[in-house]
């Protein structure tokens, strides 16, 4: 790959998306960028980044923004935040609402195994909670991850990774040679895409946010505009759950919370930006 | 070191399924049918069983029904590892006693994160 080809892609993914791309890594780039060339019509990804020189397509442009963006994701991801979620968060959202819904994003979903899991733990414990109304959201940069994500199907591979297997045959229902989140789940769950770098000044009244491993891969300010974005759409008390690696960035805005499973409340004192 | 019983007649699997285990920390034995699997666990109850579905003698059902009535049977983790892949056949596994459950193919991910949900991590 060109370097002037590289930087480019370097350089739209950190304007568009906040992404941080290791230019050294370019192998990584040219291999994500092969799908999106033979999706697009092109010959080869060289073709692909000629296009994109002389066209500046913005639909052009977004699908190599996504391609990029696209992470590792699995059911229950470190299992530590949907057992807080299980035993700790969801029981003090039910005393702490009163009534009032509850409301939960997953902010980068993905293709949609965190959401999923978030729905599932919801599921198994909503009947020790019969007032309880929770609502969930979820999200994600790329129009493709959401498609699949909205879908509920996963692959034999897909369901095995993280997903006990008690919770595949009590979720889910085999469709020829793939599974399906059951309706009940896929239902509760409302869908948006949604650039965390943008502007979110219409995103708030969240109770709990799940954003894992969105901040770790992103430059310094967009880690910052991230992290003001997800508190400002917090309801006062609110929770960000981030990557096990990652913390907020920006003064006075979250606290972390216990030791582990990267559990962050909003700083008593913080205050939105009117909308 | 922890010991895993591998229970598979195809030799093929049972050797690709060796080399993952180990590469998990197990002590590794091998077993050919349920029968086979049945006289070693009298013998030296293992801590995990890798078990496949479809084998001739005794099939793995049929073992983990047997294993479970055994003195010192209800202890291992049983994990059976099959191309039975219809939600049926997964809930007979686990009402007869199977703690996961893993569908052919797999590869070490896939066997690395069911030993985990087993509590074997």
């Amino acid at each position: 790959m060109k370097p002037e080809d590289r930087d480019l892609i370097v350089q739209l993914c950190a304007a568009r998306s906040g992404q941080q791309l290791d230019p050294s890594k370019d192998y990584v780039i040219e291999n994500r960028l092969g799908p999106v060339a033979r999706r697009e019509g092109f010959d080869s990804v060289p073709d692909l980044i000629q296009a994109l020189r002389t066209r500046r397509e913005d639909a052009l442009i977004w699908a190599i923004v996504e391609a990029m963006a696209a992470g590792d994701t699995s059911f229950f991801r470190d299992r530590l935040p949907f057992e807080a979620l299980r035993t700790e968060i969801a029981p003090e959202l039910v005393r702490r609402r009163a009534g009032q819904p509850i409301r939960i994003w997953s902010a980068a979903c993905a293709t949609g195994q965190e959401v999923h899991s978030i729905a599932m733990v919801i599921d198994e414990i909503g009947g020790q909670f019969p007032e309880a109304r929770f609502e969930l959201f979820g999200s994600d940069l790329s129009e493709r991850a959401l498609e699949k994500a909205q879908s509920g199907l996963y692959t034999q591979f897909e369901v095995q990774r993280g997903l006990p297997i008690r919770s595949l045959i009590r979720h889910f229902e085999k469709v020829d040679d793939a599974w399906v989140v059951a309706p009940r789940l896929r239902q509760a769950i409302r869908w948006r895409r949604l650039n965390l770098i943008g502007d979110m000044s219409r995103v708030r009244g969240f109770d709990l946010i799940f954003c894992r491993y969105v901040l770790g891969a992103m430059a310094p300010a967009a880690q910052a505009r991230v992290t003001q974005n997800l508190a400002e759409a917090l309801n006062p008390g609110g929770l960000v759950i981030f990557g096990l690696n990652e913390t907020p960035v920006g003064e006075g805005l979250f606290d972390p919370q216990g030791a582990s499973a990267g559990v962050y409340r909003l700083h008593p004192e913080f205050r939105a930006a009117a909308a | 070191m922890r010991t895993c019983l591998i229970v598979d007649d195809s030799r093929v699997i049972r050797k690709v399924a060796r080399r993952i285990l180990e590469d998990l920390g197990f002590d590794v034995a091998e077993a050919a049918d349920g029968a086979e699997a049945l006289a070693w666990c009298r013998t030296a109850m293992p801590d995990v069983v890798l078990l496949d579905w479809n084998m001739p003698v005794m099939n793995g059902l049929e073992f983990l029904r047997r294993l479970r009535m055994e003195p010192g049977g209800a202890a291992p983790k049983v994990i059976f590892c099959t191309v039975e892949n219809e939600a049926p056949a997964i809930r007979e596994a686990l009402e007869s006693g199977a703690d996961e459950y893993i569908m052919k193919p797999f590869d070490s991910d896939i066997v690395a994160a069911k030993f985990a949900e087993a509590g074997l991590g």
